[in-house]
């Protein structure tokens, strides 16, 4: 019931939210993020720590599948290098109901992003520079430890 | 016994290499110590952990603070903060 992949293959939408369904819940949430295509990126190429990276996913995705009792949780990343449009990271949540797979699958996007190791780096016009660490990604991620969230 | 040292990002391009093993002094005993003692390896290694709070770790691939200690640890990784997915 969870699914965590890392891998430089393109993500096949329709194959991973059909396996998503395969539970048999009620409800199931996805998220899908992709690379901006507005901001003069060229190329997005994500580097991540082997091992380290499907370890860090394992737990996210167990953590939400103990705090909302979820019938499957999944994480697929891509790694690699990827042009504006291509999908990055997919996830899902499925669970009896929409409220526990909506939540679910918002925990899981913003525990990703600051708990697992990625770095990324961009290249615009030729030039290619590593992504700094957000401020808002913490926060995002952080909400989920305040009393009574979720 | 040797620590295999694992770089990422930023940190790995200044170093110049993926990987290396390494064996420091018995006087290194924390990771703080041990990116110290690294930075007198290269310009490359100096470069890299010029500014040590722009650095984070993990020692055989848990994420610890760079005071945590280093005894006994197989793989040691440095990188900068992750930037997400």
């Amino acid at each position: 019931m969870i699914r965590i992949v890392v891998s430089p293959a393109p993500i096949d939408l329709p194959s991973e939210i059909a396996a998503a369904e395969a539970g048999g819940a009620g409800a199931v949430a996805t998220f899908t993020g992709l690379v901006r295509a507005d901001d003069g990126v060229d190329c997005l190429e994500l580097e991540h720590y082997p091992g380290a990276t499907e370890a860090a996913l394992t737990r996210v995705a167990e953590q939400a599948v103990e705090r909302w009792s979820l019938q499957g949780a999944t994480i697929v990343h891509r790694v690699g290098p990827m042009r504006p449009g291509e999908r990055i990271v997919f996830v899902a949540a499925a669970a009896p109901h929409r409220g526990d797979a909506l939540a679910a699958c918002a925990y899981l996007i913003d525990r990703l992003k600051t708990d697992a190791p990625f770095w990324k780096r961009e290249t615009r016009g030729g030039t290619a520079s590593w992504v700094e660490a957000r401020e808002s990604d913490t926060a995002a991620a952080a909400r989920w430890s305040a009393t009574g969230a979720g | 016994m040797p620590i295999h040292m694992l770089y990422f990002a930023w940190v790995r391009e200044r170093i110049g290499v993926t990987e290396e093993r390494v064996t420091p002094p018995d006087d290194v005993r924390d990771v703080a110590g041990l990116i110290a003692w690294l930075a007198g390896r290269s310009d490359g290694h100096a470069e890299a952990f010029a500014e040590p709070a722009r650095l984070r770790a993990a020692v055989d691939q848990d994420f610890v603070a760079l005071d945590a200690p280093i005894a006994g640890a197989r793989e040691i990784a440095v990188f900068p903060p992750v930037t997400g997915g």
